[in-house]
């Protein structure tokens, strides 16, 4: 434990270089929130337009997003896939196999470390905005909800690093893992609620998406928030999300085990 | 003349090698079509969905706004074709000291730079543009006339020319910063609200700033308006190739400016 610790500090230290670059992502990344945002007024301003649209007021769907930014703050892959697919196909990874060390937990450590400053530097920007929209802000709906979304986001972020883990270590079989990671980003885009609150879907095509993990990222967390998923199937949604934490990381345990046995360590 | 001709030659050369580089990676090749393809399907299924639960979003029905997906499409993926791989190697290149190389070529270095390499398989996602705007005229039961086509291939140049404009000015920031892929990702963000009716936005700041400074709400609305038929005067026309004009004057100004800073990376 001491050692991944020390990788933790190494790896704050590391991302500390990049707090203006951090701060200028996360800036950058509200303009297209603030569009969002807008265009959601303008649906509610339409005429003949509801008050309340599938159960959402306006508050709602505009907290919506901004909880999910803040939810995606916490938990994003920011560069850890490309790199760890970088260090598969430089032959950088021989090392941790020769040593005592545990890549998978070599590599979760560098995660939470850039996302604990990802998220300090995040604050600032989101902050600013947060003020200018304060008025359109709905709190948690309870203490418990709360709590509840902020173990489903520390989830959140253990199953996101396993994904994005699992689909970089393809690179032990193809030559650009590239397109891999650019087609799970799109599915995971639309399927974890980052485009829209899942429940405006038809209902049955938000139950086949709730039996997949992408809703587990970001939909998850956020419906617990805003108390669309409350009471027992909140109890229940943690389990399920559990599961999923659990079953990525077996199989990230499993898809590395095979990799090195494919690994021909180039450049090593 | 005979200047434009040595250009062109040069630019059939670079293609056609770009075009063999990319004939390498036969499977990549056709697994960056599929997932371009991906991405366009999320912004219409994005759409749909929205318009699952409303009749009009600012003024624009839903299949005005499946032609401004469109529209962005088309000029998004151009831009893809011709400038986005060159110009985030740009940093590349001012790092590793390869741009010495070219500053000794005989031709024109901003030339060389942009246009290096010559992106095929974006030509077959922007066509796919053109297609899903061919659906939507249908769906509106409109056809614009030869002129309005001919238009509409003038804005598209003109935002081309704007994407790239901007573009290539945040990539000059690679001259004192030496990393700038970062700034890059950042431009991507702006593409996000290219594609959403301008009038989504109520007058202040926010519009203001993102119409006339970094013109992102004309570039696709301009070319998707003209097309549905809903410009009311040539106005919006002339101030996006007028507006393209000064970003290329703008770019060209940053590039000297930029140009005398540089100090080779190598001996």
């Amino acid at each position: 434990m001491g050692k991944y610790l020390h990788v933790l500090s190494i790896g704050l230290q590391n991302t500390l270089v990049y707090r203006a670059n951090f701060l200028f992502r996360a800036a950058f990344g509200l303009i297209p929130l603030a569009g969002t945002l807008y265009l959601w007024r303008a649906i509610y301003g339409e005429p003949g337009a509801g008050a309340v649209i599938n159960g959402y007021t306006l508050a709602q769907m505009m907290s919506y997003y901004l909880v999910l930014t803040m939810v995606d703050a916490f938990t994003a892959v920011a560069e850890d896939d490309w790199q760890i697919a970088g260090d598969i196909k430089d032959g950088q990874i021989s090392q941790f196999l020769l040593k005592p060390i545990d890549y998978l937990q070599y590599r979760l450590s560098l995660y939470a470390a850039g996302r604990l400053i990802y998220t300090t530097c995040a604050l600032v920007p989101v902050a600013v905005f947060l003020a200018f929209q304060w008025s359109a802000v709905v709190g948690p709906v309870s203490v418990l909800a709360l709590g509840q979304t902020a173990l489903a986001t520390l989830l959140a972020g253990m199953l996101q690093f396993f994904i994005a883990y699992t689909v970089a270590l393809l690179a032990f079989w193809v030559l650009d893992v590239s397109t891999f990671i650019f087609t799970q980003f799109a599915l995971e885009y639309i399927a974890s609620g980052h485009l829209f609150p899942l429940d405006l879907l038809p209902p049955w095509l938000h139950q086949v998406l709730m039996g997949t993990p992408y809703p587990y990222l970001a939909y998850f967390p956020v419906g617990l928030y805003l108390g669309r998923i409350s009471g027992n199937a909140a109890w229940l949604g943690l389990g399920i999300q559990i599961f999923w934490v659990l079953a990525a990381y077996l199989l990230a345990r499993l898809v590395f085990r095979l990799g090195v046995r494919k690994y021909s360590a180039v450049g090593g | 003349m005979k200047t434009l001709r040595r250009y062109a030659q040069v630019y059939g050369a670079l293609m056609r090698y770009s075009v063999i580089h990319e004939m390498q990676f036969k499977v990549n090749f056709l697994l960056w079509i599929v997932v371009e393809c991906l991405w366009f399907g999320l912004q219409l299924a994005y759409m749909a969905v929205l318009y699952g639960h409303t009749e009009s979003i600012a003024g624009w029905t839903r299949w005005q706004v499946v032609l401004l997906l469109g529209c962005n499409q088309v000029v998004q993926q151009l831009f893809h074709v011709f400038f986005v791989t060159n110009l985030s190697n740009l940093s590349e290149l001012i790092r590793r000291g390869t741009l010495d190389l070219l500053i000794l070529q005989p031709m024109n270095l901003r030339f060389l730079v942009s246009v290096k390499k010559f992106e095929i398989g974006n030509v077959a996602n922007a066509g796919l543009g053109l297609v899903v705007i061919g659906w939507a005229l249908a769906k509106l039961g409109q056809w614009p006339s030869a002129l309005e086509w001919l238009g509409f291939v003038v804005v598209c140049c003109a935002g081309l020319l704007i994407h790239y404009s901007l573009c290539f000015m945040l990539a000059c920031v690679a001259f004192w910063t030496v990393r700038a892929q970062g700034i890059l990702w950042g431009y991507y963000n702006l593409f996000n609200i290219a594609r959403l009716p301008a009038e989504a936005f109520p007058r202040g700041l926010y519009r203001t700033f993102f119409t006339w400074v970094l013109p992102m709400l004309l570039v696709s609305n301009v070319p998707a308006r003209l097309l549905a038929g809903t410009l009311t005067s040539p106005g919006p026309l002339v101030a996006l190739v007028g507006i393209a004009a000064a970003c290329f004057a703008a770019s060209e100004g940053v590039w000297r400016w930029s140009l005398r800073h540089y100090s080779s990376a190598s001996s």
